[in-house]
């Protein structure tokens, strides 16, 4: 008997052990940003590539107004509501006392500086294929914007999904190293890949998601119902998009489909972003796309 | 028992009938509203096709289609956009729910729309040059509605 329980024992401790592993955050080295120094004006092509104001800005913001970082919208989701926090240049309400290395860790790690891990609503399972280089241009782009001393507001999210430990399973199964569409690529089409993956975090919406929200990768851009909304995320595989090149640089740039419909809800905040950005890279993510494997 | 199946699909004929009219409520104002819409599409296009180089710049085209989309924006449409009518209650429409609620400001976003027609009705007789300023604002008019009166498409 108390053999069995030693075993026992032995069994649970090294449970927690190998559950503190897998769930504990797991930031960047402190040295991974050594010798960097950011360019604002390169990061503002990263901060529009990105769309961090399509989340961050006021709700309804446009024009300059999107450049105030202040939160508060909100993204219902199968596990709760969630609001978007203030990350303007505010030392107190955003993260203008933020390290270059804290961006990094919240992008490419999921990683609070409080070490607590971030729910992926924030999109960092497509951030975190970045260039440390590109976030570090962004974090001097950020730090050029207007603080805005509005709190952030909690998140409405029940039990057990509030709980953040928890996201380091999540983490473990969902957030993958290396590019989705891989094999011989051009050059351009691997800048649309970059754009499309890690940047522009297109999968994120079109991408189908499994029961605990991680995006089925085997079934990329193959769209899908709206989680906890109306409509579907279209396929934009080559599958259903069959349009030209110059009609999906059209669309990125002025919104309008080839039948001149224009692109409507979040895609619309989409197309602001992707016009923002040379042609050149639009015209690489049209490029990218021709080379998505086909799925129904 | 025959006689209750032939009630029961009967019944069910009818219910479903009752419930497809219900669903689809004011189709023909959905197709009317549609077909300006569409009308709109198919001038801009021809004057989009001008702008990317696709056809060659014609001076009395592009004046007839800018001409037609100033027109378009003239027709009395109330009679169109009745309560009920929105993609909640027929799916066949895109316009939100909320258009009949709450004032999404819709009346300001026709507004810019008949202005840019307008810059368009100018400058599409006169060069190439002036077609292609014109189309920037004029594309956004068209996507400054839709994105506050429509539910996403597809
Ligand atoms: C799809 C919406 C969305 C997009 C796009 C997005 N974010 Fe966020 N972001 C969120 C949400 C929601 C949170 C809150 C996550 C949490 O509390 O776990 C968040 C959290 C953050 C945080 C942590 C703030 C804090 O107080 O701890 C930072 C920093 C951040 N985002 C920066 C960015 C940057 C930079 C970009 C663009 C590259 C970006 N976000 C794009 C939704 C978004
Ligand atoms: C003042 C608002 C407004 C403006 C301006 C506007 N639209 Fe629309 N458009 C709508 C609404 C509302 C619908 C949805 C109608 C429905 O489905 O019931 C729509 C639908 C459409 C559709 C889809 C029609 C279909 O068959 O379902 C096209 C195409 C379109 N618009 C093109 C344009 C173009 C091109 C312009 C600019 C030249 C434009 N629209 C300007 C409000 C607007
Ligand atoms: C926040 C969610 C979201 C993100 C992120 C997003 N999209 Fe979309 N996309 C949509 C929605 C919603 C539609 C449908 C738009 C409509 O109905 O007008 C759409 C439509 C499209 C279409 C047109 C498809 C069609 O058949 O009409 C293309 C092409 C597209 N997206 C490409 C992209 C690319 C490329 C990216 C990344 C740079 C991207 N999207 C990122 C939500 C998103």
């Amino acid at each position: 008997m108390r053999r069995l329980l030693r075993l026992f024992y032995i069994v649970l401790i090294l449970g927690v052990a190998v559950a503190w592993l897998v769930l504990r955050p797991n930031p960047l080295p402190d040295d991974a940003l050594a010798g960097m120094t950011g360019d604002p004006a390169r990061g503002e092509l990263i901060f529009w590539a990105g769309g961090c104001a399509s989340c961050h800005a006021g709700d309804k913001a446009t024009e300059d107004a999107k450049l105030v970082l202040k939160g508060g919208q909100r993204f219902p989701s199968p596990f709760g509501t969630f609001v978007a926090p203030n990350i303007s240049n505010d030392p107190e309400a955003g993260i203008g006392a933020w390290s270059d290395l804290d961006l990094a860790n919240a992008m490419a790690r999921g990683v609070s500086p409080k070490r607590r891990h971030y729910f992926p609503v924030f999109p960092y399972a497509s951030y975190a294929k970045a260039d440390l280089q590109d976030i570090v241009d962004l974090r001097a782009y950020l730090a050029t914007l207007p603080a805005d001393p509005t709190p952030s507001e909690a998140h409405e999210v029940g039990f057990p999904f509030n709980i953040r430990l928890s996201l380091g399973g999540w983490k473990f199964l969902f957030l993958k190293d290396g590019w989705v569409v891989d094999g011989d690529l051009t050059v351009e089409e691997q800048r649309g890949r970059y754009l499309a993956e890690a940047l522009g975090h297109c999968g994120e919406c079109h991408t189908p998601r499994n029961a605990l929200g991680g995006m089925e990768t085997g079934r990329w851009f193959a769209g899908g119902p709206v989680p906890a909304g109306r409509g579907n995320f279209p396929n934009i595989t080559p599958a259903k998009l069959d349009w030209s090149n110059t009609d999906i640089v059209e669309y990125l740039t002025s919104g309008f489909t080839p039948e001149y419909d224009s692109a409507g809800g979040h895609m619309a905040l989409v197309v602001q972003n992707m016009a923002r950005l040379p042609a050149n890279d639009r015209a690489a993510i049209a490029a990218y796309l021709k080379r998505v494997p086909p799925s129904e | 028992m025959k006689k209750f199946f032939v009630g029961l699909a009967l019944a069910t004929i009818a219910f479903t009938g009752a419930a497809s009219a219900q669903e689809a409520p004011f189709a023909k104002q959905i197709k009317a509203r549609q077909g300006i819409m569409v009308y709109r599409a198919l001038n801009i296009g021809v004057l989009g096709a001008m702008a990317k180089g696709e056809v060659e710049y014609n001076a009395e085209a592009a004046q007839k289609a800018a001409d037609a989309l100033v027109s378009s924006g003239k027709l009395d449409v109330s009679m169109l956009y009745v309560p009920g009518s929105s993609n909640a209650e027929n799916p066949d429409s895109t316009v939100k729910p909320e258009v009949f609620t709450e004032d999404l400001g819709i009346g300001a976003k026709a507004a810019d729309f008949n202005t840019a027609a307008e810059a368009m009705q100018a400058a599409a007789g006169g060069g190439l040059d002036g077609l292609k300023a014109a189309m920037g604002p004029l594309g956004k008019s068209c996507g400054g509605c839709h994105e506050v009166a429509r539910i996403p498409q597809n």
